[in-house]
């Protein structure tokens, strides 16, 4: 096994994609170095395969969309939609994430070392996303399930209209969105929490008793006209 | 000495009518709006307004049924590795799995896929019965995203990215908490029971400029091989159309206000959105001032119903329509051999629109197993199939007499308005006249 070194600038990102997706798990070459990526957007979209890719750079949209199998490490920041619909495997930023990062996400991991910006998680569907830094307002509108660490503060709105997921918040949180509202956290939360600063590279950072859950209180779950006001 | 007087008879008013005044008492009842499927109901400038001229001496008929009139149509020729190529230009709009029962959904593949068309997903993901059973599937990317996952995408024969539909431009989806099944709330990642509200704009893109990277990724998922759709409501047609072109789209799926919805805000159908017939002349001006026109395909929908109207929509330059009331009510929908039980639900056959409380009798737009196992899918399917037939048969006849030996020959030259709200629409001649209104010259 070796380490394949692919130069987005001087090969394309059709090239890089479609050699990833031919690896499809069949492959010795289970290592890659992305150089050059310069803000590209859908670096190492659609992977479905078990291999780890590093970018050496800030990417753009997209980086990592639909990721299945593979652990996608971002040597620099990314740009909006980062590990948007991810399936499994893992995505891990260094540095700070734009708008919607980890949106509608199903399953796997993303990690972000710095801060994200607004609609963090956005309509999440059982991803866990850890958080080092701070995120932005109306994160987590409308997730569905899953788990969103923050260890820094919460912008406004957060888990606006609410479903299943589960939100834990270590710093403020500015406003809490529609039906959405602090729960009380109990020792399978603690637990739940421990393992998931472990897995997100965060368990020297804080302990899960500093946090505060939040989650749905359900209200809006099924229409009813007296509960209008809350739009 | 009164009886003298000849009396006023009882006037009731035009503005406050019964269904005005049945409306408001409901809503006071109730504190809540109404909530309907279907499209809007309301009068329309519509194709019955627009007619053929036919052949005569200036130009020369072909044989009805012995000249060859083509009907095929390639879709995403324009950066697909795989364009799809379909027989017949009628294709079934998207309609979700959660909105239509699973046998629904299979008796549309089956009609489609025997007919040589495509069938579509909806706000639901993709089910077994409608891939398995379509020859052709287009998948929905929609703002919801329930469902979504790769290997989906990858297993369609084209993507269609939703950005609004006729019945509710800027809405978003809406399946109350009755239609949720086990099996529904599990594809949706959702509990069982509670309404499920899909978001009116994508949770990753907002602008033009980011729905062209976001077709990029889409692209990118599926290594260049699928035709990527972009479906608008009859909002701004014009710009819409146009900007959908720059985002990268393969194809524009245009959707007038009179296609139907599974469940919305009656409000909402009824008062947003433009009827398909101003609709259709706006999104072609808008391709060929950008020289796309039949590179980039035009689907249009909303309130297709006839051969006649295929025929008028690809005259005034779309390249398929797609049908889906049109297609229920083929498979089944609001028959009045089910009367009794529409009676029974206080409404009647013709006007049975709560598809959202999940109770129809025809067990079409149902999740209940009592009602949808009495739903055929293989006659179902052979109905739609029938209907398609029908409808294409039906231009074709319409096209020869107009010396067409190919659907997308027709062009507005061979139509006439016969009002002057249809001329100035469809921007085709008032019949009788070389004019309609906004044309140079007056």
């Amino acid at each position: 096994m070796s380490k394949q070194t692919f130069d987005l600038a001087a090969q394309g990102l059709r090239e890089l994609n479609s050699t990833l997706h031919a690896l499809n798990g069949q492959t010795n070459q289970t290592a890659w170095d992305i150089i050059n990526p310069k803000g590209s957007h859908a670096i190492a979209a659609g992977l479905d395969a078990p291999i780890d890719v590093t970018v050496h750079g800030s990417t753009g949209y997209y980086c990592a969309g639909m990721n299945k199998h593979a652990t996608v490490r971002i040597k620099g920041s990314a740009g909006p939609g980062v590990a948007q619909n991810i399936m499994s495997g893992a995505v891990i930023v260094d540095g700070d994430a734009s708008q919607y990062a980890g949106a509608t996400g199903r399953g796997g991991m993303l990690v972000i070392k710095g801060n994200a910006s607004s609609r963090c998680g956005i309509s999440m569907k059982g991803i866990n996303i850890i958080v080092h830094g701070n995120i932005g307002h109306m994160s987590a509108f409308m997730a569905q399930s899953g788990n969103l660490v923050v260890l820094g503060d919460a912008g406004d709105a957060l888990g606006d209209s609410l479903y299943e997921a589960r939100l834990f918040v270590r710093g403020s949180v500015k406003s809490l969105g529609a039906d959405c509202i602090e729960k009380e956290m109990r020792p399978e939360h603690l637990e739940l929490l421990a393992e998931l600063l472990r897995q997100g590279e965060a368990d020297g950072k804080a302990r899960p008793e500093e946090f505060k859950r939040y989650g749905s209180a359900r209200k809006l779950y099924n229409f009813n006209i007296d509960n209008a006001d809350a739009y | 000495m009164t009886s003298e007087f000849p009396h006023t008879p009882p006037r009731k008013s035009y503005t406050f009518s019964d269904a005005v005044n049945a409306e408001i008492r409901r809503a006071a009842a109730t504190g809540i709006y109404d909530i309907r499927g279907g499209g809007t109901k309301r009068f329309l400038p519509h194709f019955d307004d627009l007619l053929f001229l036919g052949a005569s001496i200036s130009r020369y008929p072909l044989e009805g049924y012995r000249e060859k009139c083509s009907t095929d149509v390639w879709l995403g020729t324009r950066f697909a590795k795989k364009p799809i190529h379909l027989d017949i230009p009628v294709t079934i709009a998207g309609m979700s799995f959660g909105a239509l029962s699973g046998p629904a959904k299979e008796a549309l593949g089956r009609g489609a896929s025997a007919a040589g068309t495509s069938t579509t997903t909806g706000d639901g993901g993709m089910t077994e019965e409608e891939r398995g059973h379509s020859k052709t599937l287009v998948y929905q990317y929609l703002p919801s995203r329930y469902g979504m996952n790769p290997d989906d995408l990858r297993r369609a024969d084209a993507i269609e990215v939703v950005v609004g539909q006729g019945a509710k431009p800027g809405g978003g989806g809406m399946l109350l908490g009755q239609k949720i099944s086990d099996r529904v709330a599990n594809m949706r990642n959702l509990p069982k029971g509670i309404d499920q509200r899909s978001a009116c704009r994508h949770p990753d893109w907002t602008g033009p400029d980011d729905l062209e990277i976001k077709i990029l990724e889409l692209r990118e998922i599926t290594d260049w091989e699928k035709p990527i759709y972009v479906k608008i409501g009859g909002a701004r047609p014009y710009y819409d159309t146009a900007l959908a072109v720059k985002a990268g789209a393969d194809v524009v799926v245009l959707d007038g206000m009179q296609g139907g919805t599974a469940a919305t805000q009656d409000v909402f159908i009824e008062h947003v959105g433009q009827p398909i017939l101003a609709c259709i002349p706006q999104a072609v001006k808008a391709l060929q001032d950008l020289g796309m026109h039949r590179k980039v395909q035009l689907i249009v929908s909303g309130g297709i119903r006839s051969g006649a109207d295929v025929a008028k929509a690809m005259a005034l330059g779309a390249d398929a329509v797609a049908i889906g009331t049109a297609a229920l009510i083929a498979l089944g929908d609001n028959d009045p051999a089910l009367e009794a039980e529409y009676q029974k639900l206080g409404t009647t056959a013709g006007a049975y629109d709560d598809w959202h409380e999940g109770k129809d009798p025809a067990g079409i737009t149902t999740q209940d197993p009592e009602l949808y196992k009495r739903f055929d899918p293989v006659l179902g399917g052979r109905r739609l199939k029938n209907y398609l037939k029908v409808m294409t048969l039906e231009a074709q006849t319409i096209a020869r007499a107009c010396g067409k030996n190919n659907l997308h020959n027709l062009e507005p030259e061979d139509l006439c308005a016969l009002t002057l709200e249809a001329a100035a629409m469809a921007r085709v001649p008032l019949a009788g006249t070389d004019w309609y209104p906004g044309k140079g010259g007056f």
